[in-house]
């Protein structure tokens, strides 16, 4: 709870008067930032925050993609199957982190090292197949170019 | 083109050119100086006006009537920059971001300027990373040199701009969805009207422009709305940055005059299909924007009349090239499964018929179509188009349509044999 109401002190300047609830989706990132996850306690402080309803935060935290309510492994890797990734071998790159981390799309590697999952497009079009990688993007990706990736990991 | 008619490349992307010494020494923030020192508001918006500049999100909507709705005796006029850039194929707002930021800043101050808006909000997609770390570097440049904040250049002119990250949901493109989440709610789309620029972000005036649009204001204002008007095609006037992606041999982002004709991006910029294989479809504008087969490609330019003539759009302008010996069947379900997954649930044509559409073209896809699927692929869609509150409807419904109608015998192949044409193939 503290440290969302520190977050809020810290966000809030930023926003014009009136606009307490924009700090939502703000508050939301700050809190999966620090604790990979967002939990029940944190969702309860950004609603006393922003002075909106749980109800609000529960919508904004469960329909939006980026954010999780379980923990992720240490390294999240997020795979294009868009359509211009799909053209240049997305599925090919899929497959492979399949096969090298042994694990389903969705899934968490049994190290705790690995989520893989698949999102829709990241903008990288032109230097498809892409992938991001915590926040780092990689691009114009082969099998040889996701283990030179893996590999660089901690 | 010329390179006075440039607006965009008009630097060697490669390098630091996205710092404030670098915009500066490219004539970055002059025409800034001469709006708050030289213009009325009144002037800037008349140069937008007549630049004939549109929207180039990929609604076109001209921006001088957008800003012209604008009701400015109900107080507060905010102004929100889309830079939720999630349409597939389409990647210039990001080029922009990365390489260019302070000319979007530049652009939402004259924005501001012209429409009296104190407080500007970027809303940038959550995905992204390194645009989003130089667009707040930019910004932290721009108010250290007096350009953003309080009193930009000592005028009596204030204005603020917040960076707000979405959170992964392509919906939040369409302005209304990007208001409400900007508000802190998910980002179900707003029926309309009333339009945002009457009622907006906390029901206050707001004008929502695509981050290109806004990067183009400081060559209107510097140059001119009528040396603007002037380049490209008369009715959908200017200089774009168009993506091409797909089998292509250099994909990448091209600035053209809009009327540049789509072969020579394709084989002149481009330089032609993968594998020198021949051309077989072109989704013209955005993953939204009915397919084009290599024939109805032939004389069609990157312009919306010429576009819609050829029964499409030019959206976006992600061009989306396909090279023969693709599965159209399979393509077309990697497009049926993000519109399925994007549908925000608020209107039932959309989510129900997105998701019909998906487990029809999986069925096929698994060898166990049925005759009827065809059927259904071809009235579901037309189920949803024009009856949902945004437009995400009409985007899931038009490459199902353009799909079945220009390459059906492919789907009936498949249905028939329970197995592609094409060996189920996406890469060329």
């Amino acid at each position: 709870m503290s440290d969302i109401r520190k977050k809020f002190d810290e966000l809030r300047p930023a926003y014009p008067p009136g606009m307490d609830a924009s700090l939502v989706l703000p508050l939301l990132h700050a809190a999966q930032e620090a604790n990979g996850c967002v939990g029940e306690g944190d969702a309860a402080a950004i609603a006393a925050c922003a002075g909106v309803p749980d109800i609000q935060v529960s919508e904004a935290l469960t329909w939006y993609t980026m954010f999780r309510r379980e923990p992720p492994g240490r390294h999240v890797v997020k795979v294009c199957r868009n359509i211009s990734c799909s053209l240049r071998g997305a599925e090919r790159v899929v497959e492979h982190l399949r096969k090298r981390l042994g694990v389903d799309v969705g899934g968490t590697s049994a190290d705790g090292r690995f989520t893989l999952l698949t999102v829709e497009c990241l903008a990288s079009c032109g230097t498809a197949p892409a992938m991001q990688v915590g926040d780092t993007y990689h691009e114009n990706l082969d099998e040889a170019g996701v283990d030179r990736v893996l590999d660089g990991l901690r | 083109m010329t390179t006075a008619e440039r607006v965009f490349f008009t630097f060697d992307p490669t390098g630091e050119s996205h710092g404030l010494d670098a915009y500066r020494r490219r004539g970055g923030y002059e025409a800034l100086v001469k709006a708050v020192r030289a213009l009325q508001p009144a002037d800037v918006a008349r140069e937008v006006t007549t630049s004939g500049l549109r929207g180039r999100g990929g609604a076109n909507f001209p921006v001088g009537q957008k800003w012209s709705l604008v009701d400015r005796t109900r107080g507060t006029v905010y102004l929100c920059c889309n830079a939720d850039e999630g349409e597939p194929g389409t990647f210039k707002d990001r080029w922009i971001l990365e390489h260019s930021p302070h000319q979007l800043i530049e652009g939402m101050l004259l924005a501001a300027y012209a429409l009296g808006v104190r407080n500007a909000f970027v809303y940038i997609r959550g995905e992204f990373d390194l645009p989003l770390r130089r667009l707040r570097g930019a910004l932290e440049e721009a108010r250290a040199a007096g350009l953003v904040g309080e009193r930009v250049l000592g005028t009596p002119f204030t204005c603020d701009i917040v960076v707000h990250r979405g959170a992964g949901a392509y919906v939040c493109g369409e302005e209304s969805s990007l208001i409400n989440s900007l508000e802190g709610r998910k980002g179900y789309p707003r029926n309309k009207p009333p339009f945002p620029a009457i009622r907006g972000l906390y029901q206050m005036p707001t004008v929502v422009n695509n981050v290109e649009t806004l990067s183009s204001i400081p060559w209107i204002v510097a140059s001119g709305g009528a040396a603007y008007a002037a380049i490209g095609s008369k009715s959908n006037p200017g200089s774009r940055l168009f993506g091409i992606s797909g089998h292509v041999k250099r994909p990448g982002i091209y600035e053209h005059p809009t009327g540049y004709p789509m072969k020579s991006i394709i084989f002149d910029d481009a330089g032609g299909v993968l594998e020198g294989k021949a051309l077989k479809a072109v989704i013209p504008g955005g993953s939204s924007t009915p397919v084009l087969t290599a024939a109805e490609v032939e004389n069609v330019t990157l312009d919306a009349d010429s576009l819609r003539q050829a029964g499409s759009m030019l959206g976006s302008g992600g061009v989306i090239v396909v090279a023969e010996g693709t599965c159209m069947v399979r393509l077309l379900q990697v497009l049926t499964r993000f519109y399925a997954h994007e549908s925000c649930g608020q209107c039932t044509p959309c989510r129900e018929g997105t998701g019909w559409m998906d487990d029809i073209l999986v069925r096929i896809l698994a060898g166990k179509g049925r005759r009827a699927d065809l059927e259904s692929l071809r009235s579901i869609p037309e189920g949803i188009l024009g009856k949902t509150v945004c437009a995400l409807g009409d985007a899931a419904a038009m490459p199902v349509m353009s799909f079945v109608r220009k390459f059906g015998d492919e789907f009936e192949y498949f249905v028939e044999h329970g197995r592609s044409r094409y060996d189920g193939r996406l890469e060329a």
